[in-house]
């Protein structure tokens, strides 16, 4: 039997327990099915581009840490680069190092989070997020020993990091590093094979590898439709060329394979972990450069892969104190274009676990 | 009961199983005729020695405080901070906080958690106003405070308060969780202190 | 290594290719007349050898007298990179070709640049304020918004 039924629209946000921050999304809805959407985003613009074009290359650190405030260390590194490219200033060989571990860490915290609370999207209610939780926040605590904050460090600064790591640092990191391949197996023991997360998470929401290219998704989201591309090894910056790992790519392009690539990103970036720990030299941790300083005119673009996918700075400088233009190329916005393709056809239910999977954090869209 | 042999193991017969089944059933009706005695006299005597002597004040803000449900409105960094609040490490369930409401309907405190635009400021005035009385709002963080790094900015409210009634500050970018925990102990106090009369002369 | 080409290179292909579209080409960078945008686009999207299937990131820049629109690309296959900038003259009634049809990754950011610069993309599907709400005056990142 066929119901007809007039389509309504439905309104998901902006205040809403599963679209992680103020996203908005206008559903158009037949039945349960729907069949048009419209992101509408802009409910945290707090014009940062703008607001950084009047402050100094290194007042502007801690406007990037809170762009995409779970990975605060990648925007960190990835101004800091750019700066550096703009500027002509080069990184200690213990710096760089730092960076590497700060950054992985960092996805290791921001992949925790993410699929916590992807999970928590598929009806695996508050469990996965908190056993989580509890590897993060000593995480945090490894943050905190170096930066002293716990959200928001400011640590890495243009020509280095703020200051050398504690002496506690790396012996507490060996110890976190050690097991955190064992947790990771008891997040993943609990889930991989549940026969309800499968059903609902394989083959809901593919995207195609064409149309990932296409629409220049970038991170977890382009390597699950099955494209090899990871910044780390296709432009390797820092010191990443010194490092074994693998991209760990999908194959369907689907809610599962996204899960997967960030699970498996996670033991990846243990291996960086340890590598890392095990090659770090002595020395200086930064270039000393006055606070102050004017870069010569011109334009410049770093970037990094950070947890989300590719995040890119680009500066103009017009040879005063403050940037010209300061543009983030943010990739949970971009990665937000592909949302329509994915989400017409499903039901409401599997929209929520579609838009789960994407893993976007609103402050890095609106910026 | 009779078993019988088949192909090197013992195999009940359907009938003998039906037959075992009636049999246990009949023997719990046979054993269960009478009720299971249930005194009830000890609760008049429990009655008897629980009556509180206390102020209508003091009772209701005790409950009013003890379980004080957050609503959902979690705009940016902040809320990172609110969730490890709530997740085991700082535990926000030992102030009875841990139901994190999505309907403001069924929510008594609204923790602002991040920097307030004002393409969100009607939404969040509207979640404020469909909270159901008594309600209360804990500013947390700069941004919330006072706009914060992004005060300047062409699109940010400089303070919640500019939108809703603020009762609790906490400073910080983000606050602690700590931080987080002291304000709502801030808020405990206040509450404490209110009282139905001056609620009826509002 | 994402190999950066040079610019100048294939500028010379391209001005044969499509006389007069190149206005000048320096490192990394070609610039590019606006109404020659799509089929340089195209071209370069298209090329067996260039097959810029990428496009990293599509931003704006308000010089006073002009605003530049600059798109970074990348191919994916071949692992490298050019940028290409387009000049808009005056600071009213600003239009671009869209390039949504040939890299729909333009889709947001196309809007973004309408919504914070007022620079119209033709031909794009929805052009309409991104970030600020409808009604909003000006455009932020203009440089004379203040």
């Amino acid at each position: 039997m066929v119901l007809k039924a007039e389509p309504f629209v439905v309104n998901l946000g902006p205040v809403h327990p599963s679209t992680h921050g103020v996203f908005r999304l206008r559903a158009t809805l037949d039945g349960e099915v729907v069949v048009n959407i419209e992101p509408v985003i802009g409910y945290l613009h707090r014009g940062i581009e703008k607001l950084a074009e009047g402050r100094t290359y290194t007042q502007n650190i801690p406007f990037t840490d809170r762009l995409d405030y779970l990975a605060s260390m990648s925007n960190n590194l990835a101004y800091c680069l750019a700066v550096e490219k703009l500027a002509g200033i080069t990184v200690p060989e213990r710096g760089d190092y730092l960076r590497v571990i700060m950054a992985e860490l960092q996805r290791l915290a921001s992949h925790l989070i993410a699929v916590g609370a992807f999970l928590n999207d598929c009806g695996a209610f508050m469990t996965p997020i908190l056993y989580m939780l509890r590897e993060r926040e000593k995480i945090l605590d490894h943050f905190e020993m170096v930066s002293g904050q716990r959200l928001t460090y400011a640590y890495m600064r243009i020509g280095g990091v703020s200051q050398d790591i504690p002496e506690e640092f790396l012996p507490a990191l060996g110890k976190f590093v050690a097991g955190m391949p064992g947790y990771i197996d008891e997040y993943d023991g609990l889930i991989k094979e549940n026969e309800i997360f499968l059903a609902r998470t394989k083959g809901v929401g593919i995207l195609p590898k064409d149309l990932a290219i296409n629409i220049s998704a970038s991170g977890p989201v382009l390597r699950a439709s099955g494209v090899k591309w990871d910044i780390r090894k296709a432009d390797p910056y820092s010191v990443y060329d010194r490092f074994e790992f693998d991209i760990p790519t999908g194959t369907a392009g689907d809610c599962y394979d996204r899960y997967r690539v960030r699970v498996e990103e996670m033991r990846q970036s243990v291996r960086i972990l340890q590598q890392a720990m095990a090659q770090i030299p002595k020395g200086k941790v930064r270039t000393e450069i006055p606070l102050t300083f004017r870069p010569p005119v011109g334009e410049a673009y770093g970037h990094v892969e950070a947890p989300k996918g590719e995040l890119g700075f680009y500066l103009v400088s017009d040879g005063s104190i403050a940037p010209y233009r300061f543009h983030c190329r943010a990739p949970s916005l971009i990665n937000l274009t592909a949302l329509r393709d994915m989400m017409i056809g499903w039901k409401v239910a599997d929209a929520i676990i579609i838009f789960g999977s994407i893993d976007i954090c609103m402050g890095e869209v609106d910026r | 009961m009779e078993v019988t042999e088949k192909s090197g193991f013992y195999v009940y017969s359907d009938v003998e199983l039906d037959k075992n089944e009636g049999i246990q059933i009949e023997a719990l009706k046979t054993a269960s005729q009478n009720s299971i005695p249930d005194p009830d006299r000890w609760l008049d005597e429990e009655t008897q020695r629980n009556i509180l002597l206390t102020s209508l004040d003091a009772i209701l803000n005790w409950a009013r405080r003890s379980s004080l449900w957050p609503v959902v409105c979690f705009p940016a960094c902040c809320a990172f901070e609110l969730i490890a609040t709530a997740a085991s490490r700082f535990d926000i369930s030992r102030f009875g906080m841990e139901v994190i409401r999505a309907s403001p309907r069924q929510a008594d405190v609204m923790i602002t958690a991040g920097t307030l635009t004002w393409k969100m400021a009607p939404n969040v005035r509207r979640i404020y106003e469909q909270m159901a009385e008594p309600k209360w709002v804990i500013a947390m963080g700069a941004c919330a405070i006072s706009g914060g790094t992004f005060a300047q900015s062409y699109s940010v409210v400089p303070g919640y308060n500019r939108i809703i009634p603020v009762d609790v500050y906490i400073p910080g970018c983000p606050p602690r969780p700590e931080a987080l925990l002291h304000g709502i102990r801030m808020l405990h106090n206040k509450i404490a202190k209110q009282s139905i009369k001056q609620e009826a002369g509002k | 290594m994402t190999v950066a080409l040079s610019g100048k290179e294939i500028a010379a292909r391209l001005a044969k290719q499509f006389p007069g579209s190149i206005i000048e080409a320096t490192g990394n960078t070609i610039l590019v007349k606006a109404d020659s945008l799509p089929e340089v686009a195209a071209f370069l999207k298209n090329a067996p050898d260039l097959s810029f299937d990428y496009l990293v990131s599509l931003t704006a820049v308000d010089y006073w007298d002009y605003f530049e629109v600059v798109y970074r690309l990348t191919s994916i296959p071949r692992n490298h990179s050019l940028v290409l900038k387009v000049r808009c003259q005056g600071r009213a009634n600003l239009h671009l070709p869209s390039v949504t049809g040939l890299w729909r990754g333009a889709d947001f950011q196309e809007r973004e640049v309408y919504d914070l610069f007022g620079i119209a993309f033709d031909g794009h599907p929805n052009m309409k304020r991104i970030f600020m709400w409808e009604g909003f005056q000006g455009h932020p990142l203009r440089r004379d918004y203040l």
